[in-house]
C-alpha cells in the first residue's frame, strides 16, 4: 500500500520512506469492526437477560435494547459473536506478530501510573503526543482485552456448557458463568464510557482512529520489513 | 445470587395474544413491501433502530436466520456423541419440576392414559401405535440431569424412561435418516437431530423422581434430552415421525435457534 502511495507521488524517493501511521489501516479496520460487535452484543444481550435477571432491580428497558423479541435479541447475538471472536483473533495474532502490544501496551509500571493520575488530577496531562500511551491507558487496554477473552470463553460456556464441558469447569456452573459473563459486560460498558468521554475530550483520537494518525517512527512491524529491504 | 423472571415467554402470564401479532404483522409487511428496509443492515440502521424490533421481521430477519442455520450446522458439527452431561444426586432433585409451555399450567389439557396412543410415521419399520402400558414395559434409564432454559434459568430433574436409541430399534426407525419429529397433545411441535436422538442422555421420560409424570410436565410421554435447551424437549408427545426433510418447531418456527443445544 505505501509502496503504491510513493511510486504514485513523484516528490517522495523510495528511499526516504515516510514511517507508517500511528493506527496502519489493519488495526483501523480491526478497531471499528470490535466497536460494532461489542455494541451489538451488549445491546442484544441486555434483551436476553430481562428474560432471567440476575439482579432484582436490574432490567433494560425495551428502547436500549437490540432485538425487540428474545428470540431476535438471540439472533442478533450469535451473528455477532463471530465478527467478535474471529475479529479478536486475528487482532491478538496481528499485535504479537508485528511486536505492537509489546511495544505500545508494555511495560506497565505502578509508578507509570500514578504518574499519569497525578498529572490528570493536577491538570497537567498532555496529549501532545497520542503516538505514546500513559500508565492508565496502558493498563486500561490491556485489562479490556482481557476481559473481552474472558468474556468469550464464558460465552461458549452459556453457549454449550455440556460440549465445552472442559471450559464450564473453570467456572463450576453454568450459572457462574452467567453472573461472569454479566460483570464483564458491565466492566465493558464502563470502559466504553470512559474510552468515549476521553476520545471526546482529544478529538485528535478519533481522528487518528479514522485516518491513521500521525506518524509514528516505532510504527508497525510490518512496515519495518519493508524498510529494510529499501535500505 | 437471585435469578427473577420478568415477562417470560416460556412461562406467559396470559398466553400470547395471537390477534395483536397478526395485526403488527401486516404493519411490518406493508413497510417491507415499500421496500424501507431493504438493505438497511448498516452501522447506521443498527444505531439510529436500535430499541425498535429491529431484525423480527422482513429481510434482516431472513438474514438473522440464514446466521441461525449456519450456527445449526457449527453446532452439530461441535456435538459430541458420547461425551456425557453432568450427572447429580437424588437429594439435588427439585420436585416438583419447573412448569413451562407456552401457556398457564391451569390451561393444561390432562391427557387420559387410557385413550392415549403414540402414532408413528415416515421412515419407520413398524408404525403400529403404542399404548401407556406398551411405553411402560420398556426397560427403564434413569438421568438426573440440568435442564437450562434459553432464558437462563436451570434446575436439577430426575427422568426416566426408555432410551430413546432402544425405543428407535424397537421400532425399527432408519437412523441413518437426518431428523426426528414430535407432535404434542396440546398442539406444539418439536424436532431433533439424530445424532441427539442416539445419545446415551436422551429418553423417552414416562417418569419424575420415580413417579409417573404429572399432568403438567407431560404426561404419559415426554422428550428428555441433556445436550438441548429446555424448549427442544416437547412433552405430552402424541406423535412421533423420521424424516430427512428438516422439521420446525413451536418456538423454532418464531426465531429461537432450531438445534438449540447446549
Amino acid at each position: 500500500m505505501r509502496t503504491k502511495l510513493a511510486q504514485g507521488n513523484g516528490m517522495v524517493k523510495s528511499t526516504q520512506r515516510q514511517p507508517p501511521r500511528l493506527h496502519p489501516l489493519a488495526v483501523r479496520l480491526m478497531h471499528w469492526i470490535n466497536a460494532l460487535s461489542v455494541i451489538a452484543l451488549i445491546l442484544s444481550g441486555w434483551k436476553i437477560y430481562d428474560d432471567a435477571v440476575i439482579l432484582g432491580w436490574l432490567h433494560f428497558d425495551d428502547s436500549i435494547t437490540l432485538g425487540g423479541h428474545p428470540e431476535t435479541a438471540l439472533q442478533w447475538h450469535f451473528l455477532f459473536m463471530w465478527p467478535l471472536m474471529l475479529n479478536g483473533l486475528i487482532y491478538l495474532i496481528y499485535g504479537t506478530v508485528t511486536g505492537r502490544f509489546m511495544r505500545k501496551m508494555f511495560p506497565i509500571s505502578i509508578g507509570e501510573i500514578i504518574a499519569t493520575i497525578r498529572e490528570t488530577l493536577s491538570f497537567k496531562l498532555s496529549h501532545d503526543d497520542i503516538r505514546h500511551y500513559n500508565g492508565v491507558q496502558k493498563l486500561m487496554y490491556v485489562g479490556v482485552i482481557a476481559i473481552v477473552i474472558i468474556q468469550v470463553i464464558s460465552g461458549l460456556v452459556m453457549w454449550k456448557p455440556i460440549q465445552f464441558s472442559e471450559l464450564t469447569a473453570l467456572f463450576g456452573t453454568f450459572q457462574n458463568a452467567r453472573i461472569v459473563h454479566f460483570v464483564g459486560m458491565a466492566l465493558i460498558s464502563g470502559f466504553i464510557c470512559v474510552h468515549v468521554a476521553l476520545a471526546l475530550l482529544v478529538p485528535k483520537t478519533i481522528v487518528a482512529m479514522v485516518t491513521g494518525g500521525p506518524r509514528d517512527e516505532a510504527g508497525d512491524d510490518t512496515s519495518h520489513s519493508q524498510q529494510s529491504t529499501a535500505h | 445470587m437471585t435469578i427473577k423472571l420478568l415477562g417470560s415467554r416460556f412461562r406467559p402470564a396470559k398466553g400470547i395474544d395471537q390477534g395483536i401479532l397478526d395485526n403488527h404483522r401486516e404493519l411490518v409487511d406493508s413497510i417491507n413491501r415499500r421496500g424501507i428496509l431493504r438493505g438497511s443492515l448498516t452501522l447506521g440502521a443498527l444505531t439510529m433502530l436500535t430499541g425498535c424490533e429491529l431484525g423480527h421481521d422482513g429481510s434482516i430477519q431472513t438474514a438473522l436466520r440464514a446466521v441461525s442455520e449456519f450456527n445449526d450446522d457449527v453446532q452439530a458439527a461441535l456435538f459430541r456423541p458420547d461425551h456425557l452431561a453432568p450427572t447429580y444426586s437424588v437429594d439435588q432433585v427439585v420436585k416438583p419440576p419447573h412448569f413451562n409451555a407456552f401457556y398457564d399450567p391451569e390451561d393444561v389439557r390432562p391427557v387420559e392414559a387410557s385413550s392415549w396412543k403414540l402414532e408413528l410415521s415416515g421412515r419407520i419399520a413398524d408404525k403400529t401405535p403404542w399404548t401407556v402400558a406398551k411405553m411402560y414395559d420398556l426397560p427403564e434409564t434413569e438421568i438426573i440431569i440440568k435442564h437450562i432454559c434459553v432464558e437462563g434459568w436451570d434446575y436439577i430433574g430426575q427422568w426416566s424412561g426408555p432410551s430413546f436409541k432402544l425405543f428407535l430399534e424397537k421400532i425399527g426407525a432408519d437412523t441413518k435418516a437426518k431428523y426426528i419429529a414430535f407432535k404434542c397433545a396440546d398442539d406444539y411441535t418439536g424436532s431433533i437431530d439424530m445424532a441427539t436422538a442416539l445419545h446415551p442422555q436422551t429418553i423417552l421420560a414416562t417418569k419424575y423422581a420415580g413417579q409417573p409424570i404429572a399432568d403438567p410436565y407431560g404426561f404419559p410421554l415426554r422428550l428428555r434430552t441433556a445436550t438441548k435447551l429446555g424448549y427442544k424437549n416437547p412433552k405430552w408427545i402424541t406423535a412421533i415421525e423420521v424424516t430427512n426433510v428438516k422439521p420446525g418447531g413451536y418456538w423454532e418456527d418464531r426465531g429461537f435457534n432450531w438445534f438449540g443445544g447446549i
